[in-house]
């Protein structure tokens, strides 16, 4: 069984935090800020398992840990795994998140947590592994982003200059915002706004 | 300018987005939670609104917020709501959330059931995976109860990515929920086979999971997990299934030498290391299992060790880890094997990665012998001197003390050279083990005799130079050697040389800076020193050194007298005062000397750690009852809700008041004995040594300490651990050389001679003679010691509760339960519906059903057995044995009967079919071939008993089963209640688990006539005690109508439900049913009245208890007794049995022969546990229960059954 998945970067600040039993959010931080200072001490050229159980409150447990540029990949798991198919896995979830944003990079997971915990869910879930095979999981992920496109195409009723996957949720999102305007009450052209918006992102 | 207005209106009047959100926070790096608490105050503006787009953004936010450290806990109605949106990205988003913050605490969840089930069985199939997703997070036993049937369905759904998903979530739902696994597991085994590879590996991770807890119940699936592993190409797969393996293999050591060859094929063909890695594991476990040394499983250790050494010299530091480990558990069954690989272990110390530097200190561990151990150490002290970080060198200290100390010393072969090492390691700063190192010294000091003259001198060195220790007190730990070196010269003072100038070390003012616990022992160890001093100088007739030293420490003791510490400044001033009448009679030139050691005479023993906890209690000494009675608190008791855990948890309170717990006491035990072992001032048990020898001649035995001369006793200087490396090289060498003339000498007396015994000596570890005579004291033990009796199961282990047979068929209770809509008139919890529902049927069908239910559990029960005969054929090597040339004798029908009555009856029953039927000759050969064969079964079953019985004694007990090995007449739990031409009515009583005041009585009413009965009403004369449960709003007089109306012939079933306040009586209550009977000649308003008897048995609920539960509950001793004995009974122990559990509802816990326990259970939670043996013609039945009254109505009851019979 995984207990939890971690993801952060160079500096502890977190991207990605899956627990597998639930733990109080502070307990959570705790553990976050100790697994980092544990993986940062490690070179880069050492093995990559940690016996630190005791940190999660178990003696079984592992950490399995990758360094990929800015970000460090940690799962803690206990000895039903197999150390190095958890390694192999963690290369999985990256390549899969590297096939999804085209390019992974820190900031991909950084505004996109929700959607890296989707493709996460068609990895692992409840802490048990799901999906090994690349392309399966590509696949699911694609269909279910085909799905939120569906929707979000009902919803505005137009299409939008913005493409990709990654911009699904926020069209949606965005489209809710046009519904919305007649009750803001404020007196503002509204057609000016909605040609402003998609502009505006990039200047942010 | 322009810009930043049009933002900040934006941002004022639409929502942000996530992206927004993050780019806010990382825009107010500088008050980055003042923004945050901005944006949560927005985000429940959000939540306030009705559009469900804008919830879902909002919660969106929040599951960001979330991963920062902030409580969501509070929105949790809002992600609800969100859950349950209608669009997918919207039910995505809400379920994430919830599977981020939902536990078994949120309160709200219990709101969730029906929108999750209403998801699971969506059309659209990721609604369906979502809600299965969120649910793997958040599963609450109440929502695995209610959804365990509908996860159940979908494990069968038509596409693989719910199905794989539905078999991963059932394993959070068998931790919840573990009744579900029984009814679950067929389907979960079927996936095992499941044509998609996914589905397959799914199934296979939760049975994997589920083995590793409880592998026993998991044998039997060895043969099909094999059958996977040769054929399937997933290394997930196997990994997983090999490691299942590693898990069953110590239970059935024949599966592990079927594994062996698959499994070495393995390690030679793939070229995955992860699998090799596992497979390399899992055949250690197995040889571990096989531990009884095939010879010819050599080969697969070498294999093993030779493939491990492969990873460990791989520049892949993973790999280099795993081989380590992998290697750790090779050594403790085969340490030789591993050994030879020192070289290569030693290496990897000097590895710069901390993790294999550790996994190579655990190897070293145990891979030292009386040879090598000197070395070893040398090279661990060397890195301790290079180690840098306070970690890794504690570390290693540790390590050695742990290397040397291990099984009693057993490879310390000059103790001299292990104080020394002690001491060099009492150099090190900044360690916090200083006590560790001085508990040594004691140990080593006290428990080998030999060893005290050489301790003594290098303790007296330590004191001499106690500065260097103590001079960073505030940083470390090291200082706590001082206490074991002060103690060590003062109790051993005869072995000192330069005492006088020991004592002055030990009265220097820098002492006063120690830590108190160490300055009182300075302060004690002190006098011990100065009586030996005083003792000496007397005898020699030194009058004025005697005075001198005596004055020495009347000048130094008050600042001890002064010290800030209670004890030290006690024992200080106590020993002043002593040492100033010393001094009073010195002037009067009395001798004192002798009277003063007599103070501290007599001989030190170690006693055992666990000695006291040893002592036996005496007879009749109870340490659990009163010595006063306690203050009553019998009121409060009743109404708590009487379950086991309650009531236990209430003793445990009542005993904690008086007296403390028993850990506590534990506790303490523990650290008195601890001051005890290290106080010196505890342990004269006797006045005089003399005396002392005399009690205890066993320690005159004790071999006096012969030193070997060929070993200096003393390196001048500090001690250096190197010297003795070099001396003990010499000395071996010598020993050889020696021993090779006597070889010589043998050789050449051997020639004038006849061969007498004689080995060739290669230098093994006997060959080493230890440097000492050593004597290690045993630790002592008390008289008539218990054996040790620790208990460590964790009693809060969550799958301790999937412990479950599997093999074993499936009850009609069992079924997971369906939702079903709720019926308004029986006011009913909806868990006791379901079975009412179905009993609702008409009765002949009911019969027919349960009845085709029976035989399938037969078939069933007969199709494990068949599966238990397969797995011992699977494993066993041997072909079966010949059964042909066996006489087929009366005798011998007659012992299968016993073994395996079902089969016999069948067969019985065809010979009657036979009969009846005619005779053709065909069906007649076939018959006779099946039977033949089914012979030749029995026959290969009984010899399979028998190698069983070798193999592992297995007594002949029933555990928890239902009785059906035997065929039984049929029983019908109904009972007559009333009759009339017109109508009949039958009832039964059952306890409703969930309401603990409650019962259903079902009546099933029968018209005998050719009439039509309508309008039926039942009603009840209530007791104070039992009252029928009425429609609000009805008054006590007013009967119930029964829901039906029958027509002539038809019989149909009513249920109603009762209340009552005390179950420890049978009552009777009087009623009336009436009815209208139509038939052509017109309409007649009948009556029939009834008495309904609610018997003790129907306040039984049949619950099955498992016998180590069952043991527990009767030690506890919180139970009354009551027996009864029935003579002339004749039907058998089998069928007595069944009765009992049939009509009083209980379950047998386990039987031996003709002895049974049974167990059940009242609504109300009373225990109710049985014995039951039968004797001749006669059966008693001893009981226990939390009520006596209860008891005795029961056994009444069962007497009155029994005697029936």
């Amino acid at each position: 069984m995984i207990n939890a998945i971690l993801v952060f970067n160079n500096h502890g600040k977190p991207r990605l935090v899956r627990f597998y039993q639930h733990l109080a959010e502070e307990v959570q931080q705790q553990i976050i800020r100790e697994t980092f200072h544990l993986v940062l001490k490690r070179d880069d050229h050492i093995c990559n398992f940690l016996e630190c159980g005791s940190l999660f409150g178990g003696s079984d447990y592992k950490l399995i840990y990758r360094h990929y540029a800015t970000l460090y990949f940690v799962f803690c798991v206990d000895s039903s795994e197999s150390e190095l198919g958890i390694l192999d896995l963690i290369q999985v979830f990256v390549e899969t998140l590297d096939k999804c944003f085209e390019n992974v990079c820190e900031l991909d997971l950084i505004f996109h947590m929700d959607k890296v915990h989707h493709i996460l869910q068609e990895v692992v879930i409840g802490g048990m592994v799901l999906e090994t095979n690349m392309n399966e999981i590509v696949a699911q992920v694609e269909a279910q982003s085909k799905l939120e496109k569906v929707e979000g195409l009902v919803v505005t009723g137009r299409s939008r200059r913005q493409g990709g996957l990654s911009a699904a949720p926020s069209r949606a999102v965005s489209a809710v915002k046009n519904i919305n305007l007649p009750e803001i009450p404020r007196n503002i052209n509204i057609g000016d706004i909605n040609i402003k918006v998609p502009n505006l992102s990039q200047f942010m | 300018m322009a810009l930043k207005m049009v933002k900040g209106s934006i941002d004022r009047m639409f929502d942000k987005n996530l992206q927004d959100l993050v780019r806010g926070i990382r825009n107010h790096k500088e008050d980055e939670a003042k923004y945050i608490s901005q944006c949560i105050d927005e985000i429940k503006q959000e939540l306030k609104q009705d559009n469900i787009a804008v919830k879902a953004n909002a919660v969106c936010k929040l599951t960001y917020l979330q991963m920062l450290g902030y409580d969501i806990s509070w929105a949790a109605f809002n992600i609800i709501e969100v859950m349950s949106a209608s669009k997918f990205t919207f039910k995505r988003i809400g379920y994430l959330a919830a599977s981020q913050c939902f536990h078994e605490g949120t309160d709200v969840i219990m709101l969730t059931t029906n929108q999750i089930r209403k998801d699971l069985s969506s059309p659209n199939q990721y609604d369906t995976g979502v809600a299965l997703t969120g649910l793997s997070c958040f599963v609450t036993p109440d929502l695995a109860r209610d959804l365990a049937n509908d996860i159940m369905t979908l494990m069968s759904h038509t596409k693989p990515y719910i199905r794989k998903k539905a078999v991963l979530i059932m394993y959070k739902v068998f931790l919840k929920y573990p009744e579900s696994l029984r009814p679950a597991f067929p389907r979960l085994k079927e996936k095992l086979e499941d044509p998609d590879p996914g589905v397959q590996s799914a199934a296979v991770n939760v049975i994997c999971e589920l083995a590793r807890r409880n592998p026993k119940n998991y044998l039997s699936l060895a043969p099909l997990f094999f059958k996977l592993m040769t054929s399937s190409t997933n290394n997930w797969v196997l990994i997983k299934i090999i490691k299942l393996f590693g898990a069953l293999t110590p239970l059935e050591p024949r599966l592990g030498k079927k594994l062996i060859e698959p499994l070495t094929n393995l390690i030679h063909s793939t070229s995955a290391m992860s699998l090799l890695y596992e497979c390399v594991n899992t055949v250690i476990a197995v040889l571990i299992s096989l531990s009884s040394g095939m010879p010819n499983h050599s080969a697969s250790i070498q294999l093993c060790v030779q493939k491990l050494r492969i990873l460990i010299e791989d520049s892949d530091q993973n790999l280099k880890y795993l081989g380590l480990l992998a290697m750790s558990k090779i050594l403790k069954t085969h340490p030789k094997s591993v050994q030879s690989h020192k070289d290569l272990i030693l290496q990897c110390l000097d590895d710069k990665d901390e993790s294999i530097r550790l996994r190579a200190l655990d190897l070293l561990y145990g891979m030292v012998s009386k040879k090598n151990l000197m070395e070893i150490v040398k090279k661990l002290m060397i890195h301790v001197d290079k180690a840098e970080g306070t970690t890794y060198r504690d570390e290693l200290l540790t390590k050695i003390i742990d290397i040397c100390s291990q099984s009693n010393y057993q490879y310390i072969t000059n103790f001299e050279w292990y104080i020394s090492i002690l001491v060099e390691l009492t150099r090190l700063e900044g360690t916090r083990h200083g006590h560790l190192i001085a508990a040594q010294m004691l140990d080593v000091a006290i428990r080998v005799k030999a060893i005290r003259k050489f301790a003594v001198s290098q303790m007296a060195m330590l004191l001499d130079n106690a500065h260097l220790i103590a001079s960073n007190t505030q940083r470390n730990g090291i200082c706590e050697v001082l206490y074991a070196a002060a103690w060590i010269c003062g109790e051993f003072s005869e072995h000192l040389e330069e005492a006088n100038q020991t004592l002055e070390a030990m009265l220097r003012p820098k002492v006063t800076t120690l830590p108190g616990h160490i300055q009182a022992v300075y302060v004690q160890n002190m006098v011990k020193l100065y009586a030996s001093i005083l003792q000496q100088k007397e005898q020699s007739g030194e009058k004025e050194a005697a005075q001198e030293i005596t004055q020495l420490m009347i000048e130094r003791l008050p600042q001890f007298v002064q010290s800030a510490d209670l004890e030290v400044q006690e024992r200080a001033s106590c020993i002043l005062q002593l040492i100033k009448y010393i001094q009073k009679l010195q002037v009067k030139e009395v001798p004192v000397a002798e009277e003063v050691i007599a103070l501290f005479a007599g001989e030190l023993n170690p006693v055992a750690p666990k000695a006291q906890k040893k002592v036996p209690v005496p007879e009749g000494l109870d340490l659990d009852a009163w010595i006063n009675e306690p203050p009553s608190d019998s009121e409060s008791e009743d109404e708590k809700p009487k379950t086991i855990f309650h009531d236990e948890e209430q003793r445990h309170s009542r005993h904690r008041q008086p007296e403390i717990d028993e850990e506590e006491l534990a506790r303490r035990r523990e650290a008195r004995k601890q001051e005890q072992a290290n106080n010196p001032f505890y342990i004269k048990s006797s006045p005089s040594p003399q005396k002392r020898y005399q009690d205890t001649p066993g320690v005159e035995h004790i071999p006096v300490v012969q030193i070997d001369l060929s070993v200096p006793l003393k390196v001048p200087g500090m001690p250096m651990s190197d010297q003795y490396v070099k001396l003990e090289e010499e000395r071996r060498h010598k020993q050889k050389l020696e021993k090779d003339k006597k070889k010589k000498k043998q050789k050449k007396e051997k020639r004038g001679k006849h061969h007498r015994h004689n080995s060739l000596h290669t230098e093994s570890e006997e060959d080493i003679a230890p440097a000492h005579h050593v004597d290690i004291i045993t630790e002592e033990m008390p008289e008539n010691a218990l054996p040790s009796d620790e208990d460590d199961k964790d009693p809060n282990d969550p799958y301790k509760a999937l412990d479950i047979d599997l093999d074993k068929p499936l009850a009609d209770s069992e079924k997971l339960p369906v939702q079903r809509h709720r019926n308004v008139e029986t006011l009913k919890s909806p868990d006791s519906e379901a079975p009412l529902v179905e009993k609702k049927s008409k009765k002949p069908k009911k019969k027919e059903k349960k009845h085709k239910e029976k035989e399938r559990d037969k078939g069933k029960k007969k199709e494990k057995e068949k599966k238990g005969e397969d797995l011992d054929f699977w494993l066993s090597t041997a072909p079966p044995p010949a059964s042909t040339t066996q006489p087929q004798s009366e005798p011998e029908v007659g012992a299968a009967v016993v073994a395996e009555p079902q089969e016999v009856k069948e067969e019985r029953e065809e010979r009657e079919e036979e009969d009846d039927e005619g005779k053709k000759s065909s069906k007649h050969k076939k018959k006779k071939h099946k039977k033949e064969k089914e012979e030749k079964s029995k026959d290969k079953k009984k010899s399979k008993k028998k190698s069983h019985h070798s193999e592992e004694e297995t007594t002949e007990s029933v555990q928890n089963g239902t009785l059906d090995d035997e065929p039984l007449p049929p029983m019908s739990s109904y009972r007559l209640l009333a009759e009339n031409p017109y109508i009949k009515m039958t009832y039964d009583i059952q306890g409703n688990l969930q309401n603990d005041s409650q019962v259903t009585v079902s009546v099933i009413f029968e018209n005998k006539s050719t009439s039509f009965l309508k309008s039926m009403e039942l009603n009840v004369l209530d007791s104070l005690n039992t009252k029928m449960l009425r429609p609000e709003g009805s008054s006590v007089h007013d009967g119930i109508p029964v829901p039906f109306q029958l027509p002539p012939g038809i019989s149909n079933e009513a249920q109603f439900v009762f209340t009552l306040q005390s179950i420890v009586m049978a009552q009777k209550l009087k009623g009336t049913l009436s009815f209208i009977v139509k038939n052509d000649e017109g309409s007649t308003h009948e009556k029939l009245d009834f008495k309904l008897h609610f018997s003790c048995a129907s306040y039984l609920i049949t619950t099955p208890c498992y016998s180590d539960a069952f043991a527990k509950l009767l030690e506890s001793g919180d139970l009354h007794m009551s027996s009864i004995k029935v003579d002339g009974i004749s039907i058998s122990f089998q069928h007595l049995l069944a009765k009992i559990c049939f009509h009083h509802h209980f379950s047998v816990v386990e039987r031996v022969d003709s002895c049974a326990s049974m167990y059940s259970r009242s609504i109300q939670g009373h225990h109710v546990c049985l014995l039951v043996k039968k004797g001749e013609n006669s059966v008693s039945i001893d009981g226990k229960c939390n009520d006596s009254t209860l008891l005795s109505n029961l056994l009444d009851e069962m007497k009155e059954t029994l005697s029936k019979c």
